[in-house]
This record gives structure tokens, sequence and C-alpha cells, in this order.
């Protein structure tokens, strides 16, 4: 990183995550880098599948537990409570919430992404482990919807993540985000599902997509 | 009512007072006039409530128009009053002494609009935008359209109809 990209960077950063000097208990000074010291710099790593009948096996695995993040991004976030209601159960397809990204194997980003929102999103995303997915609900997702000439909501999606499925609708339905997970499921048999090695293939490409809208990018370039 | 418009006329100078929709009453008064008249309102007359704080661009006539809706819980009674500044270099009295969450108010029209209030709490900090760093969104001369197409990778293929032309066609396709 250069150091005009560097300036820019601090320009932005919190307080708390600029490099400072903290007094120890016996008056030694401890020179804090918040950013190198708190985070792992290493870059992801594309993870070859196994061969044959055990990647076969582990996709089973992880097609019939798909835990998803309880991140509701916009107005469709509505129709995912009701998913889990006795009415349409998602439980029965082997679908959970979870409430941290650490735990949690499906990202769905439910309806228009702000700018803001997106930062907190790639965030979430950087954070969670592999195999991760990603299923977009909605117009806006694909192409904006009816936001699609605003000057704060993204058009496209899969610009910025690598997106598994999308789901049209405007919102879908429940019975339509279901539908959508079975799809998923077909797509991580069958061994297609790679977005997690995708996104860490073409980083580059990625980062720099987001770094054109996010201006005031004040976190590490990659979250672990 | 009549009384304190009778009241006001007397006082600042208000002119353009008229009826808005719900019975609020609109008038409009000089801007170095404004916050001794809205002090007067909520400590004499029980206008206790800033409901809403808003503004508009003129851009023809290179004006802002605020408005400033105050509510009288005891008569239920909103009245309406209008602020006209200049467009270039806008500026205003901050009121956050009397309200104090017209601060948040002020903070998103610095944003949006790009007046300043001097003097309010947080004004500067970024309120939905985050390293915004074009034109004030709101102002009429930002072409959201063309901000969007540039920043945001528009999907190709999209289609968009002129609903008079469209029916036209859908419903007398002969004609």
């Amino acid at each position: 990183m250069s150091d005009k990209q560097q300036n820019q960077e601090d320009k932005f950063l919190a307080p708390e995550n600029r490099k400072h000097t903290v007094i120890g208990p016996e008056g030694e000074e401890i020179h804090v880098d918040p950013l190198n010291d708190y985070f792992c710099q290493d870059l992801p790593k594309v993870e070859a599948p196994y061969k044959g009948i055990l990647e076969k096996f582990l996709n089973w695995a992880r097609a019939e537990s798909l835990w998803v993040l309880a991140f509701g991004t916009g107005c469709g976030s509505i129709e995912l409570p009701p998913l889990f209601s006795p009415r349409f159960d998602a439980y029965r397809f082997g679908v959970a919430m979870r409430p941290t990204p650490r735990q949690s194997g499906v990202l769905i980003i439910s309806g228009y992404l702000s700018v803001k929102t997106l930062k907190r999103v790639i965030r979430s995303y950087e954070q969670m482990q592999n195999p991760k997915y990603v299923i977009a609900l909605g117009s806006c997702t694909i192409n904006g919807g009816m936001y699609w000439d605003s000057y704060n909501t993204i058009n496209r999606l899969d610009q910025y993540l690598p997106v598994d499925i999308y789901i049209a609708g405007y919102m879908p339905r429940p019975e339509s985000i279901l539908s959508g997970f079975n799809k998923l499921k077909e797509r991580i048999k069958n061994g297609d599902a790679e977005g997690a090695n995708d996104y860490a293939e073409k980083l580059d490409w990625y980062k720099a997509n987001q770094k054109k809208i996010i201006k005031d990018w004040n976190m590490p370039s990659y979250n672990w | 009512m009549k009384e304190i418009i009778d009241h006001l006329k007397k006082r600042f100078p208000v002119y353009e007072i008229g009826e808005g929709p719900n019975g609020v009453i609109l008038m409009s008064v000089e801007a170095a006039k404004l916050v001794p008249m809205l002090t007067s309102l909520k400590t004499n007359h029980g206008y206790g409530i800033l409901v809403i704080l808003s503004a508009v661009d003129w851009l023809e006539d290179c004006k802002f128009q605020l408005t400033y809706i105050i509510n009288n819980p005891d008569e239920k009674r909103d009245l309406g009053i209008r602020v006209f500044i200049k467009r270039e270099d806008a500026e205003m009295e901050s009121i956050h002494s009397l309200w104090e969450h017209a601060a948040t108010f002020q903070r998103e029209i610095k944003e949006m609009f790009g007046i300043n209030f001097p003097g309010s709490p947080r004004v500067d900090e970024p309120f939905l935008l985050e390293g915004w760093d074009n034109l004030p969104p709101m102002r009429r001369d930002f072409d959201t359209k063309q901000y969007s197409e540039d920043t945001y990778f528009p999907r190709p293929g999209r289609e968009t109809n002129d609903p008079a032309e469209y029916m036209k066609q859908k419903l007398y396709p002969d004609e």
C-alpha cells in the first residue's frame, strides 16, 4: 500500500483504530497499531475441493444444514420471520437462524442495499467461515429495482459479493424463498456453489469495486 | 387563532398568511426575525412542540425555503412558518436552544441540502451518507440518475416505456 493511499485511509480511521501509545502498568510504553495487531492480515485462500466421493459427502452435509445469518438489509427481511414460523417451517429443510457471522454459512441480502449498509454486509460476509453462500432477494439486488436511479443504493449485488442464488420478486413470498433454498441445495450438491473460492480468486476486482463506492474505507482491507 | 395572527402581525414582519391542508396556518417571516418569533410563540402562546423542520430547493428563484411546523397541544393546532434564505453559501440560525431535537433535523438538512447551521451540535458529522464527496444530493442541480449510472454499474437491458404510448399500443393496436 502506498503512502498516499495510507494517508487517505487514515483520514477516515476511527480514533481507536489509529496507531497510538499505551502506558503499561509499570510505566513502559506500548505502541499499538490496531489494524495490524487486532486483525489478521492474511488474505483468503482458494480451498480446492476434495476428489470424488468425499467431496460429494461433504457437499451433502453442507447442503442439509444451512445456517442463516439473521441480518436484514431491506424490506425483504420482513419475509424471513414467517419463514421460521410453523406455517412455512424452514427448519424441516435444515435451515436455521444464527445470530453471529462466525456461526453461519448463508448470508441473505434481503432487499435494497445502501452504501452504508453494504459496508456492514461486506464486514459480515468476510467474517463468515468457509464454505459460505449468498442468497439475494428481490429485484433491488438484481438491477436496483425501484431504486435504480437512486444516489445511495447499489444496482447490482454481484459486483460486490459472489451471489449464488437470486430470488426474483418484489418481495418474494416465503414459498419462493423456500424454493430458493432448495435450488441452493441442488447447487451445493452439484458442487457449483463455489462463491467463497470465487471471492478469494477475484479479491482484487471485488475490492476495487467496493472501494469505488465506499469512500470512507476505515476498516482493514479484509476483515477476518 | 385570529388574535395570535394579529399579535404576530404587530410584532414581527410576517407576510403571505394563508391556510394549508388540515387547518394548518402558514406564514412567512424574514430570516432574521425567526428565532425571536419562535421563542415568543413557545413561551407566550403555548406552541411547545416542534413537529418538523424541512427544506425546499427553489432553484429558479435561487432560494432555499425552510419550513418550521410547530404544534400547540392544548389547542390542537399547527402553525407553519416559512423562511426564505439565499442559495449561495446558505446559512441559517440554529434553533437547538429552543428544541434539542432540532439539531437532528438541522444535521440532516446540512447533509442533504448543504444549508449550514453554525453552532448546532454535531452538525458536521455524517448522518446517512458516509464519506460523501459530491453535491448535497437533495439539491435540484444534483443529477441523481447520472450519478447512479456513473457509480453503481447499471445492469444492461433495462427498458422503460412511456405509459401513454404503451397503453395505446396495447389497447388499440390498429389505430
